[in-house]
């Protein structure tokens, strides 16, 4: 892969900031956007643009087509059985909420449980805290081993009195970088009449996801992240379960017909498309699908294995610094602790030198308690990370920890 | 220019050293008032403990903190100026110091606050980092709401 010519698919990638040259070290909160996004949702404002799914006229219909194409773009990246099994919402924290509202409580009966794991982000948390409090449904948390994994055998615990009706669960940790074994998760899930849900927000950015492989219920994933714009996520779910949930919002699009006694819902999947949906960004959305396909899952892959490998060697030697997390089967995000500096003070003095890492709980508070800490730094990489950025990264840490010893 | 330049603006001596090595940082033995700080974004917290004397006036301030170097020296230096202050008096610094945290210039003051804020000047590179306004801020807020009877302050 020539990470300089991707480099430079990227305008953003060449400011400066505060004279220095950006190190962009936070995709994993948001990734930057090729050109080819910029510009597919450009020309649409500028030569295609309309409602979609209504007007009886060039625009629209023009609109509707570039829209819908973005569906079977979708169906495609994740090998989805049915183009009309593919939802788009917000984001990912939208699809976790869509779940545990149409099927939570259309479908879990008061008394099941929902089972997550203990490195969850607030997204795949705080929805099962709401449906347990609205519904009645119990929330269980399988816990995690001190390396960052999925500890199987508690998980397979918690599922043996056959009461878990659902299991919502990270395929790739935004902290720890932990990829979990998605297909022994559903196997073992299933095994006990439980359904699945995987948030792939940071999974689909890493590596090629097929839920017919993974076999897994329902999956979910933000564009941004993608390279794609914001304000677009997706839902997959297995057809006969969207057919059988009730809808989410209601409103427009979402209704096949209305009268002040009754409405009946339009099919799936636009019953849980209510509203003008985000047009401009599903046509981004496409044109991310299409770059990253173009350069190929595996060749980003081995790039990012081969950065993360190189961070892990770097900063491990960096004396008082601590890693989170030491998964085997792990992705491109890296997150640490330095023992002489808050984390906050380390990313300030980092965007000094124009690295920006992200600090904080990451969304993940239980996570970061779990490991006896409030707060770390994390470094994430993405196609455009060059190996001489996390060497900046490891020289500026050195000297932030001397500057607070 | 140096790593040191770069940083020195926002990271002045003074900051790291009370950072570092905070002279009021514990809870005190008696106290009257307290109240907790919480910065639920970035999960920094303060716990602040007042003494007051006769007069209702502060005597001491001692602090257990969760965070930062510029929420910690912060609340080290607030525990210094607010010694001998009322609860108005307070206020007033705090005010002042907001407001110079958050442009980086010192606004018009009673005299009385002069020698204060002198101390606090060094938090005013802050204003260059818009998101840690709220880390120097933070343990004034939970200050005030101790002294105003409310037990938990956020810097939201």
């Amino acid at each position: 892969m020539n990470v300089e010519k991707i480099r430079r698919d990227f305008p953003i990638l060449s400011q400066t900031i505060r004279g220095k040259k950006l190190v962009f070290l936070d995709s994993a909160a948001s990734a930057q956007k090729p050109r080819v996004v910029i510009d597919a949702m450009r020309e649409a404002m500028e030569t295609q643009y309309a409602n979609v799914h209504r007007g009886l006229h060039w625009m629209s219909e023009r609109t509707t087509d570039a829209y819908e194409a973005a569906r079977d773009a979708v169906a495609a990246l994740m090998n989805a059985p049915d183009r009309d099994e593919i939802v788009f919402v917000r984001n990912s924290t939208e699809a976790i909420n869509l779940v545990a509202h149409s099927f939570g409580r259309g479908m879990l009966k008061p008394g099941q449980a929902v089972l997550i794991s203990g490195m969850e982000h607030h997204s795949n948390i705080v929805p099962w805290q709401m449906l347990r409090d609205a519904h009645g449904t119990e929330l269980r948390v399988a816990p995690i081993t001190d390396s960052g994994e999925l500890d199987m055998a508690a998980f397979e615990a918690l599922l043996s009195d056959g009461r878990v009706g659902l299991v919502a669960i990270t395929h790739m940790s935004n902290v720890l970088g932990t990829v979990t074994p998605a297909e022994r998760i559903v196997s073992l899930a299933h095994a006990h009449g439980a359904k699945v849900l995987f948030d792939g927000s940071q999974a689909i950015v890493h590596r090629a996801i097929d839920v017919r492989a993974i076999g897994c219920d329902f999956y979910a994933w933000t564009g941004h992240k993608l390279y794609g714009p914001t304000g677009i996520g997706v839902l997959w779910a297995r057809r006969e379960l969207l057919e059988a949930m009730p809808p989410f919002l209601g409103g427009g699009e979402m209704i096949s017909s209305v009268t002040y006694e009754k409405s009946t819902w339009a099919r799936v999947p636009y019953k849980f498309e209510a509203g003008t949906p985000a047009i401009l960004e599903g046509i981004g959305l496409k044109a991310a699908i299409d770059y990253v396909r173009a350069i190929g899952y595996d060749e980003m892959a081995a790039h990012e294995a081969s950065l993360t490998e190189h961070a892990l060697a770097r900063l491990s030697r960096i004396e008082g610094l601590r890693i989170l997390g030491q998964a085997q089967d792990r992705g491109g995000v890296v997150a640490f602790a330095l023992d002489k500096a808050h984390a906050h003070d380390v990313a300030t003095l980092l965007d000094r030198q124009g690295i920006a890492v992200r600090a904080g709980h990451h969304c993940a508070e239980p996570l970061m308690h779990r490991f006896g800490l409030d707060s770390t730094a994390r470094a994430s990489f993405g196609i455009y990370t060059t190996h001489e950025e996390i060497d900046a990264l490891a020289a500026s840490l050195t000297r932030v920890r001397e500057f607070f010893t | 220019m140096t790593f040191d330049d770069d940083v020195r603006d926002l990271y002045q001596e003074v900051i790291l050293d009370h950072g570092r090595k905070p002279r009021h940082g514990h809870r005190l033995a008696a106290y009257d008032v307290t109240a907790k700080g919480d910065n639920p974004m970035c999960g920094d917290r303060v716990e602040v403990f007042v003494k007051l004397d006769a007069d209702g006036k502060i005597a001491e301030t001692g602090f257990e903190a969760r965070g930062c170097a510029i929420s910690v020296a912060s609340a080290d230096l607030m525990a210094e100026t607010v010694r001998g202050r009322g609860k108005a008096d307070t206020r007033a610094l705090f005010e002042t110091f907001r407001e110079m945290v958050r442009t980086g210039k010192c606004p018009e003051h009673d005299a009385g606050l002069d020698e204060s804020l002198e101390r606090l000047e060094p938090f005013a590179g802050v204003h260059e980092y818009p998101s840690r306004v709220k880390c120097a801020t933070l343990p004034w807020h939970a200050l005030v709401a101790a002294l105003d009877g409310t037990r938990e302050a956020s810097s939201e």
